[in-house]
């Protein structure tokens, strides 16, 4: 008899999709649930979320795969081959190394690039955004001009300066983008830290005692996180091919790390003979940068219908 | 007229002129702040960060006595908000002080350089335009077709490719295996003597003057980096086209033009653009000031004479002065653009117009 008292056993879809949701985890994955359902109607979208874990994946498992050492290179007998000779798939460079060994541990440091710029920069951008929005008043003037000013900078030029003054490699370029890319992200946090900061359950929090500190931390900062993420996520793109550009300048990774962008500036002596050199690289930062922009435009379509082009 | 109201309109009138004043206040001082703000970032890269800017200069095998009086001459024993007032004095007086690398005044060196990338930057905003408003235009009316697709393609790749790469490619196609264009540079070193140059832009000079071989030769030069710093615009052009236009195209006017039998062409090119345009403008006037960015790498490859290229050589020989001085200017361009932009649409849009 026991059988009667329960509701009928829902499919594991029903209990997702469903409008009461009995428990906060029901609610919270009924949502992931449906966001993804969203994200994987689109196809380009699936295509660039598969590229950026391929790229994870290569970038983890870089030594297995790698054919040949990405830095000690085979001088006497495997300088500049064409793509497709014996044992080197996409050729080999000046120094006689594996071009997709190289290619293969460059992920890395993409990977590296990207990972550490977001997590420097994005937290600084919703600190003073939400700052920002929820003090008001002369706070967030000062720190909507501050924003203003960086917003205002021709990014790959500011950290072209800063890269000069504290000297190339990867740390200062890292350090470098991520001075020049928090500023949109406070603007994004600031606009909604302004629609939640009226809401009834801030005012509600705020009756129970909770300090201004608790209730940017607690209460609004997670407001912001989701459009924050799609933002993030479109921007890397464009970390990606400011990292390149500063390593093709010579500003980035130093040899002989197997960096992208200084691939092509090395590459750049032979292409008129041995296109493959400078090529290559180029292939694999477009993918990856083309990855991003999919997934980025896709999660954006998904999180949040209103603001898609569709 | 009774008193009441007039006082009530002499009021009014009066709110308006203060609405007015607070509005150009309010902007003057954006510009005032956000300058200020640039040179204390440049001044911070160029002062605060090198542990000591006077052994930078000298290296560190500078006789003492030496190193004493660089310091002097340059201010640099003074205490820094003294420095950065200096500083801030010389800046809008146009001095960024003495390049190591080619001992002439940097704004002297940045005069002369600048036309160049002003050339390159507006050939390639034009072209950028000319080819992604129609492109934008035709995705948002044939949107969901192949041409859509195919339009979101171009955008997505000019998006994602790393334009010094694209540059080094064109260059292997179209200079070294199609000779269609000519060799890197801005003009054939036949002409670099016999052609004086009055306005720096050589096309427009050139063709000032008549000397047509100079043009073309000019033009082979000019047309690839022009082209690509194009498509680097298009990309961003196109996709906002198609959003603006297909936000009008879904207005209750297009339904009523359509009611009048107006038609189809009429509709889009006339009717829907024109709206659409208003934003437009404030988007080609940004990609713009993104392409004098975007000519940094460009004119790497290319060996353009310009800003970009200045300031990568600067660069190379830690010649900070150089470097400062151009990303002041190219900072002060952006400021200048976006001011230029918002005021356009304030003017352009009658919503935003003062009522």
């Amino acid at each position: 008899m026991s059988e009667i008292s329960h509701p009928a056993p829902m499919s594991r879809r029903e209990w997702l999709m469903s409008d009461r949701p009995q428990s906060r985890l029901q609610a919270r994955l009924g949502r992931a649930y449906m966001t993804w359902r969203r994200f994987s109607a689109n196809r380009l979208a699936v295509a660039g979320l598969g590229i950026i874990l391929l790229l994870i994946l290569v970038a983890v498992f870089a030594d297995a795969l790698a054919p040949h050492s990405p830095v000690i290179g085979n001088l006497a007998g495997a300088r500049l081959l064409p793509p497709g000779s014996e044992g080197y798939l996409l050729g080999t460079d000046d120094q006689g190394r594996d071009i997709l060994s190289r290619l293969l541990h460059g992920s890395r440091l993409t990977l590296l690039v990207i990972v550490l710029v977001a997590i420097i920069a994005a937290p600084i951008g919703l600190l003073v955004g939400a700052v920002s929005g929820y003090a008001g008043g002369w706070v967030d003037a000062v720190l909507m001009r501050i924003t203003d000013i960086f917003l205002a900078f021709p990014k790959l030029v500011l950290a072209l300066a800063f890269v000069a003054a504290m000297g190339p490699g990867i740390q200062n370029a890292i350090i470098a983008i991520a001075i020049t890319s928090w500023p949109p992200y406070a603007r994004i946090a600031r606009a909604e830290t302004l629609t939640v900061r009226n809401s009834d359950y801030i005012a509600a929090v705020r009756l129970m005692g909770a300090s201004p500190f608790r209730i940017v931390l607690r209460h609004v900062m997670p407001m912001c996180v989701s459009s924050l993420i799609v933002r993030v996520t479109l921007d890397m793109a464009g970390i990606i091919l400011t990292a390149a550009g500063l390593g093709f300048l010579g500003l980035g990774a130093q040899p002989p790390l197997p960096e992208w962008g200084a691939m092509i500036a090395a590459g750049r002596r032979f292409i008129l003979d041995q296109w493959w050199v400078a090529t290559m690289p180029g292939i694999a930062i477009l993918v990856v940068s083309l990855g991003f922009n999919l997934l980025g435009d896709g999660l954006r379509d998904a999180l949040d219908p209103r603001e898609s082009g569709q | 007229m009774t008193l009441p109201e007039t006082t009530q309109l002499a009021g009014r009138r009066r709110a308006r002129a203060n609405g007015w004043a607070g509005n150009a206040l309010r902007f003057l001082v954006i510009i005032v702040t956000t300058y200020l703000g640039l040179l204390a970032v440049t001044f911070f890269i160029g002062r605060v960060i090198p542990i000591d800017p006077v052994l930078a200069i000298l290296g560190d095998r500078a006789p003492a006595h030496v190193v004493e009086r660089t310091r002097e001459l340059l201010g640099f024993n003074k205490p820094l908000y003294q420095q950065f007032y200096i500083y801030v004095r010389d800046a809008l007086t146009g001095n960024f002080g003495t390049s190591v690398l080619t001992t002439n005044p940097v704004m002297a060196d940045i005069r002369r350089v600048f036309p160049a990338t002003l050339e390159l930057a507006t050939f390639g905003t034009i072209i950028g335009s000319l080819i992604g408003v129609p492109l934008g235009v035709l995705a948002a009316v044939k949107r969901g077709s192949i041409a859509d697709q195919i339009v979101r393609v171009i955008g997505l790749v000019g998006y994602s490719v790393p334009i010094f790469w694209l540059a080094l490619l064109s260059l292997l196609l179209f200079y070294a295996r199609l000779k269609w264009v000519a060799f890197p540079g801005r003009i054939d070193i036949v002409y670099e003597y016999s052609f004086t140059p009055v306005t720096g832009l050589y096309l427009i000079d050139s063709a000032w003057q008549g000397q047509w071989d100079v043009f073309r030769d000019v033009f082979r030069h000019i047309i690839l980096p022009a082209s690509l710093l194009g498509y680097f615009s298009l990309a961003y052009i196109s996709r906002m086209t198609r959003s603006f236009m297909l936000n009008e195209l879904a207005q209750e006017y297009i339904v009523a033009a359509r009611a009048k039998g107006l038609s189809e062409s009429r509709i889009i090119w006339v009717h829907a653009l024109r709206n659409a345009a208003v934003p437009l403008v404030t988007v080609i006037a940004l990609s713009y000031a993104g392409l004098l960015e975007g000519s940094v790498l460009t004119e790497t490859v290319f060996a353009w004479p310009g800003l970009g290229l200045y300031i990568t050589n600067s660069l190379q020989n830690a010649d900070m002065n150089a470097v400062l001085g151009g990303t002041i200017v190219i900072g002060s361009v952006f400021i200048a653009i976006n001011i230029l932009s918002d005021l356009l649409y304030r003017t352009l849009d009658p919503r935003t117009r003062a009522r």
